[in-house]
């Protein structure tokens, strides 16, 4: 990969390899994400496609091979990498016995955000997702959908420049998925970039590059 | 909106007011060491004898030993939830430290356990005829020692966080460190009671307690880390 290919794109991997149970999942994979794009990681269940985004957003280590985050070893800048990084796992990290607003008000927390800064833009996030008049309703008495979207609700806190969605879509409704769409194009229109999994085919404007895995 | 890097204090705050805001919504789940720690103390009167001589000589040991096993017993929910609900990934993965963040938590735990158990101490040292000359090395000592126990727990529970059952695992693993806390904390309520001065086996449970604060989050931080990459 030239020198120059790696100053441009925000995340580079060379050589990735990744194992899990001593399957090889991922074999040297030689990716160039670039700002303002859509990666739709594809595959058949069980291809790795969680195990390749756990592994590019640093929650796991068991790979061989580099990951630079604009140009630097991802290792040695985890602090610049995780506060642009925004991942959304099969787990949103919601927890039950809080209110949306004490689940984001942590979260707003781990990402910077103070007072009423956070408030705001805790209350903001909320009403964007459609959970306005939910704020001080503790999550088990909301839907799985609606729970899905408090974790939804932290895309919209801080200004992360990489998404990293795995599976967004599940236990969405029509109407969501729609929404959903829609912010993910809006956010690439507005040079943010995101690599996401899943079996549902999107229809945004915007071209979305795949990476296909599992193919032997 | 801008973004600053998050300040130590703020996410320290954050990390440790959500975990006491979730114990007080599951009032339950806390509460389950502290009825322990009363029900089996108030047990040994009936089984052993409700001589005041006899309870006297054991109190300092069975208050302790009581007092580890609530620990023990707690110690496996620390990472629990988070680690089903997906928030251990998003720890590991946001700007803010892991020594921070698991710092914060282990304050938590000990605030819901270890503290709690300090106060009820002295209650249940009049119950078991402790005699009052030992009161105040007791309530010393086990403010120290459990905190000191929730450091090394949370080790543990970092470790074994990932297997579905590994509540053995955790005994196993732990209650080799629970010993030199176990020692130094009778030794301290003992010294007490028989009139000598503790002072010496107090300051042993603090340095204990130096190094468990400094040193322990980076050994959980790994743990976890460990734990959640599989």
């Amino acid at each position: 990969m030239g020198a120059k290919a790696r100053l441009t794109a925000l995340l580079t991997t060379t050589d990735l390899c990744c194992e899990r149970d001593s399957r090889t999942l991922v074999d040297g994979l030689n990716l160039s994400i670039e700002p303002g794009h859509i990666y739709q990681v594809e595959g058949p269940n069980g291809s790795g496609k969680t195990t390749l985004l756990r592994v590019l957003c640093g929650i796991s280590s068991r790979y061989t091979g580099d990951i630079h985050w604009q140009g630097q070893p991802a290792q040695k800048v985890k602090t610049v990498y995780h506060s642009q990084l925004l991942y959304l796992g099969h787990s949103s990290g919601v927890k039950a016995a809080l209110s949306p607003r004490e689940n984001l008000q942590w979260h707003a927390s781990l990402k910077g955000l103070q007072g009423d800064e956070a408030e705001s833009a805790i209350l903001a996030a909320l009403d964007k997702v459609g959970l306005y008049g939910y704020e001080d309703a503790a999550c088990f008495t909301l839907s799985a959908g609606q729970q899905r979207r408090v974790g939804l609700a932290r895309l919209f806190l801080g200004d992360a420049k990489l998404w990293i969605l795995d599976e967004p879509f599940t236990a969405i409704d029509k109407q969501g998925v729609k929404e959903l769409e829609s912010w993910i194009a809006d956010y690439a229109a507005n040079g943010g970039t995101v690599i996401l999994t899943t079996h549902h085919e999107l229809t945004i404007e915007t071209p979305i590059n795949r990476i296909r895995l599992g193919e032997v | 909106m801008e973004t600053q890097a998050p300040s130590f204090m703020s996410a320290f705050s954050a990390t440790l007011k959500r975990d006491l805001l979730l114990a007080f919504r599951r009032r339950s789940d806390f509460m389950n060491p502290l009825a322990f720690f009363l029900i089996v103390c108030s047990l040994f009167p009936l089984g052993i004898s409700p001589d005041p001589k006899q309870l006297a000589i054991l109190a300092p040991g069975i208050l302790w030993v009581v007092a580890l096993l609530a620990c023990l017993l707690s110690s496996d929910t620390l990472f629990r939830s988070d680690f089903d609900d997906g928030s251990l990934e998003l720890m590991l993965i946001s700007p803010v430290s892991m020594y921070i963040q698991v710092l914060a938590k282990t304050v938590a735990h000990w605030l819901l356990t270890g503290f709690p158990l300090t106060l009820l101490a002295p209650l249940l040292g009049l119950l078991l005829q402790l005699p009052s000359s030992g009161m105040a090395a007791l309530v010393i000592a086990m403010a120290m020692g459990t905190a000191t126990l929730s450091f090394i727990g949370a080790i543990g529970a970092g470790l074994t966080v990932g297997i579905r059952k590994g509540g053995l695992l955790l005994s196993l693993i732990i209650l080799p460190l629970y010993i030199p806390v176990l020692i130094f904390g009778v030794a301290s309520v003992k010294a007490a009671v028989d009139g000598f001065d503790y002072a010496g086996q107090l300051a042993v449970l603090g340095a204990f307690l130096a190094l468990a604060v400094t040193l322990a989050p980076l050994a959980i931080a790994a743990s976890v880390r460990i734990s959640a990459d599989n």
